[in-house]
């Protein structure tokens, strides 16, 4: 196991940097996992087994020696008790040998004898303290069967036997001696002559009749020393005693005297009665723990049948400890058995310490353990969450892939969808079937931009959004942002308004769609919300801003464009970095000549944002109201759009607020100067613009009638684009005297619609006045059609022209040339710009058209021209490589796409790869004019649906149009390449 | 003729050769280009388109009669005469030619006879209608009248 374990966990090793990159080494990971998981479940078991066994053997340990120290004192205290027992016995003993020696000396020896039983027994009595353990002595002398009948005279007793005492023993003090049978006739006799009181009723009895005493004596006699019987019930206390016996000799005896010696030198037989219960008992209370210890003794002699000596029946503990006694007689064997009273007690000790150490242990471990497993647990959570955090991320990616591809799936064949349903348009239709056709043809067109915003977002949200860097011209980009929001604002009564500061160059570099949706959605919000005032966007350099915040304090709140109170501008960028990192004049002090630092703040005088909305109008799909997509329609990804996009030109975007008064949005954006010197390059720029035709009115003065500064700001903004020199007056009587008495002539005057209007008496006064002097146009500035009222003017010459606001160059250059150059035409009319700029569209650029159908290509060439286009055709696609070489001499070219020999793609992959190889050598040269390098090929098809947008994109086309040419399809495509006004 | 008349009489037969079939928005939005820069452009045009039928047709018949049948090539004729009755809006002729095209995709060589002689006719049905068109709007240019346009 372990070395499983110790190889996957290599193999882990080798493969953990690889398991970040691929999946296959997450399965090693799991199964070195489970792998581990299980060695640390085993290793567990393994540690809690080896502290069992360590605790075990601990209180194994500690057990056995608390048993050992049991039995050592239990061998000593035995010891010791045998040791006593042994002294004391032999203390007596030795006593009785003293006695023995006594009678020897005073009975035998002397005659006649000085002891008589009287003596005796009251000798004995005296000194029975010398002899504790005795309960009694008799003496009993040898008679031989010859001198047997002599003893008896003398003593006058006969000699009993003693079997039958042996057999009936009499427990009763009044036993008689009488009862004894005289003993039989015997070799020789040993009876008690002398005894001690206790034991008188020995006297006359042969102790060689009984079958232990005479055992006894013979032995004794041999021997010469003290001789002890087996134990017996003593007669007269019944308890257990043994009888120590020593001869008496009649003389001394050498050490090494032969038995036969001894036994004819026998005078006769002294015995002591021991008892040994009383003996052991007795010493024992001397003794301290005489509880707790039992103590038995045995005689065992025979070993196979000890006897009984001291001690009782009670159990104790098994153990015991055997002490062996010497009482001086060879024969016999004695031994002490001790044992304590007792159980051992549980080994507290070692089982408190080891269960304790287990515990410990344990415990310790369990806590490692469930560390670890805690470890595996959370490094399983925190695997599954990254699987899950990647699966939620990828989900995500193919959310947004997904929504990038359907939408773009969705335009191409909306864009089918638009294109016939413009083609229905001109179809003979009856008014309820062109109103419902122009439905389908808003519905659609408001789907296609919903697509466009959902793509945008998608394409954030996958981070493939990318910004473009070409060159453009921010004021035209306004001026048609301006055109889209028209017809709405006048729908409304809201004035709309553009101003750009002069110090922003002409030409930039940047994103010029991303910067136009940004406005659009911005001013597109703002017209959403406004019923009445106005909507106005200001470009300025933030360096200008900077300074003016300084210098400038705040115009008061009706100086504003429409009169309505704004929200203060200034507030809307409070947030942003870039002003409050390094000051004011921090990063924007010193203008680079490169960068371009754009603020663009669009202010209306709308309802506002509740403000408790505010904090999140920057997140996608977040309406201030569920209600406003109802009433508004819109998904509410348009601002975060915005802020990701002002975000990717390193700008900011911020608000202020005020419910019911309006909101001003504000943001930044970094451009790249696109002219060399902006001033220089702005005028050129201007004059280079053919439509605008502003050479026409260069030197031209104009007055401007208008009460409020920043609307006539405005007004001049767009005619100093035209060139045209301008004054400022606040009403009709100044701009008469300027008129009148000023130096410069001026051929016009813009008057205000509400001056022109405030009284009709005045105004026909200035009409007048000024028709005395060189006429000059007059022209009145009006808000939106409705509101403006004809009748208030007499019919007369020079009548006043009416503009309707928002104000634009390429429209106001229209309505001067008109004005102007074709006279006075008596009547109001407004313009109409979308067809005017189509018209204007194609003039003076040269198309070639490339078809081999002849009939198509008249056609075509016939739309183009009609356009103001300078038409050349060819009829094949090789033609068209001929003539489209670089540098380019035409402005566009449509190509056929089916056509025999060399298609349209091929055509174009061909004209690519020249101008690529071109635009290496130009490269080269230096400076080389891009715009001759590369020309833009649009593919001509009958089909909508067959040639998508992407197969002319890949071979190097840049889009397409339909056949037949349709006035709004060309404008869409064209518009993309040729700047417009 | 009276002017009035010739005129009312161009509106009717223009509006019944859009009405039959014969002609298409496109032939009107042909006639919205013609203006004083260009006042013969739909004449022009559809001259060129007789031509190029002519030849085209011929083409056509020549390429079904070799045999084997080149389909490849009948249906590049097809192609064009479908692109230029496109563009001038000879809505019968353009959807001939897509069924046309359909047999040559099919190697029917017996659907493409027919078709071809569908074809002769109906481009024989529009020459002469457009003739007849072309020969009102001269008479009503020859009386001072101007042509009137199809709304």
């Amino acid at each position: 196991m372990g070395f499983l374990g110790d190889y996957d966990g290599k193999v882990w090793l080798n493969n953990w940097w690889e398991k970040n990159l691929g999946n296959t080494c997450k399965q090693y990971y799991y199964k070195y996992n489970s792998l581990r998981r299980s060695w640390w479940r085993k290793l567990w078991h393994a540690y809690v087994v080896f502290w069992i066994v360590i605790s075990s053997s601990r209180f194994l340990h500690m057990s056995s020696e608390a048993t050992e120290k049991r039995k050592e004192s239990l061998v000593s205290l035995c010891d010791e008790r045998a040791r006593m027992l042994q002294d004391q016995f032999n203390v007596s003993m030795n006593h009785i040998q003293a006695m023995s020696i006594l009678i020897s000396t005073f009975h035998h020896a002397m005659d006649p004898s000085a002891i008589d039983q009287k003596t005796f027994a009251r000798y004995t009595e005296r000194t029975a303290f010398e002899r504790p353990l005795t309960s009694g002595v008799a003496y009993a002398v040898r008679v031989l069967h010859s001198e047997r009948e002599q003893f008896e005279k003398q003593q006058g007793w006969t000699i009993k036997r003693m079997d039958t005492l042996e057999q009936n023993p009499v427990q009763e003090d009044d036993f008689a001696l009488e009862a004894l049978e005289p003993s039989p006739i015997q070799e020789e006799y040993a009876p008690v002559i002398f005894a001690q009181e206790t034991i008188k009723h020995v006297i006359s009895v042969d102790v060689l009749s009984g079958k232990e005493d005479r055992q006894n004596v013979l032995r004794a006699r041999e021997s010469g020393k003290g001789v002890l019987t087996a134990p017996f019930r003593l007669l007269k206390t019944n308890r257990l005693g043994v009888i120590l016996t020593f001869a008496v000799y009649k003389k001394e005896l050498p050490s090494n005297a032969t038995p036969d010696e001894r036994i004819q030198a026998t005078d006769g037989y002294l015995g002591g009665v021991f008892d040994i219960e009383s003996l052991v008992e007795k010493l024992l209370q001397q003794l301290a723990s005489k509880q707790s210890v039992i103590v038995n003794v045995y005689d065992t002699t025979n070993h196979t049948d000890p006897i009984a000596m001291y001690g009782s029946d009670v159990l104790g503990d098994e153990f015991y400890h055997v002490s062996t006694l010497n009482f001086g007689d060879p024969f016999r064997k004695h031994e002490m058995h001790c044992r304590f009273k007792q159980k051992p007690p549980w080994p507290w000790e070692a089982i408190h310490s080891s269960v304790g150490m287990l515990v410990i242990a344990v415990l310790i471990g369990y806590i490692l353990y469930a560390t670890v497993n805690r470890m595996f647990i959370s490094e399983d959570n925190y695997n599954e969450q990254m699987e899950l955090k990647k699966r939620a991320q990828a989900a995500d990616v193919a959310k947004s892939q997904f929504l990038a591809t359907v939408s773009h799936e969705i335009r191409t064949p909306m864009n089918g969808v638009l294109g016939m349903l413009n083609m229905l348009m001109d179809t003979d239709l009856d008014v309820t079937q062109q109103e419902y056709v122009r439905t389908a043809q808003g519905s659609g067109k408001a789907l296609v931009s919903l697509i466009n915003e959902v793509l945008d977002q998608a394409k954030i949200d996958s981070g493939k959004l990318e910004l473009e860097a070409v060159v453009f011209d921010l004021r035209a980009i306004l001026d048609d942002v301006l055109l889209l929001f028209s017809e709405k604002s006048q729908g409304k009564g809201v004035e709309l308004a553009v101003y750009v500061s002069d110090e922003v160059p002409e030409q930039l570099i940047g994103d010029p769609g991303r910067f136009r949706q940004i406005i659009t959605n911005l001013m597109g919000n703002s017209i959403k919300f406004t019923e009445k005032g106005h909507i106005f966007v200001t470009i300025h350099l933030v360096e200008e801003v900077v300074h003016s915040i300084e210098v400038e304090p705040q115009s008061t709140s009706k100086d504003t464009l429409s009169g309505y109170p704004v929200a203060d501008i200034r507030r809307s960028w409070e947030g942003f970095k870039a002003f409050s990192q390094e000051g004011p004049l921090g990063s924007f002090s010193s203008p680079s000549s490169e960068l371009v630092n754009l603020i663009v703040s669009v202010e209306d005088t709308g309802v506002g944002i509740p403000l408790e909305a505010q904090s999140r109008i920057f997140t996608p799909f977040m309406q201030v109201d569920p209600s406003i997509s109802r009433k508004h329609g819109g998904t509410g990804i348009g601002l975060s759009i915005s802020k990701c996009l002002v975000g990717r030109m390193n700008g900011e975007i911020g608000f202020v607020s005020i419910p019911n008064i309006g909101s001003t949005f504000t943001f930044t954006a970094v451009f790249t100067n696109g002219s060399p010197n902006s001033k220089e390059g702005r005028s050129q720029q201007i004059n280079n613009q053919p439509h605008l035709a502003s050479s026409e009115f260069h030197g031209t003065n104009a007055l401007v009638i208008d009460p409020r500064p920043i609307r006539a700001k405005v007004s001049r903004y767009h005619l100093q684009r035209l060139d045209i020199r301008v004054e400022l007056v606040s009403d009709l009587d100044q701009g008469l005297s300027l008129i009148t008495n000023g130096n410069s002539a001026i051929s016009i005057v813009f008057i205000e619609q509400e001056v022109w209007d405030r009284d009709s008496s005045i105004s026909l006064h200035f009409v007048n006045n000024t028709r005395k002097v060189d006429p000059p146009k007059l022209f009145i500035l009006v808000n939106s059609n409705s509101s403006f009222r004809a009748s208030s003017v007499n019919s007369g010459d020079p009548f006043p022209v009416v503009i309707t606001k928002p104000l634009k160059a390429s429209m106001l250059a229209v309505t001067l040339q008109r004005a102007m150059g074709v006279g006075n035409r008596g009547n109001t009319r407004n313009v109409e710009l979308p067809s005017l700029s189509l018209q204007h569209l194609l003039r003076g650029r040269r198309i070639l058209v490339v078809d081999d159908n002849s009939v198509n290509r008249t056609v075509a060439a016939g739309a183009l021209k009609k356009y103001g286009a300078d038409v050349v055709c060819v009829s094949s696609g090789k033609d068209a490589i001929s003539k489209l070489k670089p540098p380019h001499q035409f402005d566009a070219c449509f190509m056929d796409i089916q056509m025999p020999e060399m298609d349209g793609f091929e055509a174009t992959r061909r004209i690519r790869e020249l101008e690529h190889m071109a635009s290496i050598e130009a490269s080269m040269d230096a400076d080389g004019n891009n715009s001759k390098l590369r020309v833009p090929i649009l593919a001509m098809t009958a089909d909508v649906m067959q040639a998508t947008n992407e197969e002319c994109l890949k071979s190097g086309m840049d889009g397409y149009v339909s056949k037949p040419f349709e006035a709004e399809q060309l404008y869409r495509e064209v518009s993309r390449f040729f700047p417009t006004s | 003729m009276d002017v009035l008349q010739l005129q009312r009489k161009l509106r009717e037969h223009q509006a019944a050769m859009l009405r039959e079939g014969f002609l298409d928005d496109q032939f009107s939005q042909l006639q919205k280009l013609q203006d004083e820069s260009s006042p013969d452009f739909v004449i022009e045009v559809v001259k060129m388109f007789f031509d190029d039928s002519e030849k085209l047709l011929h083409n056509m018949t020549r390429a079904l009669g070799q045999v084997p049948v080149d389909f490849k090539q009948v249906d590049a004729h097809v192609h064009q005469y479908k692109g230029s009755s496109a563009s001038v809006g000879a809505a019968r002729v353009k959807n001939v030619c897509a069924t046309f095209r359909n047999f040559c995709e099919t190697q029917n060589l017996e659907g493409c006879v027919r078709c071809l002689q569908q074809l002769q006719q109906e481009y024989s049905l529009l020459k002469n209608n457009l003739q007849y068109l072309f020969r009102l709007q001269e008479e009503i240019q020859a009386a001072g009248g101007s042509i009137p346009t199809i709304e």
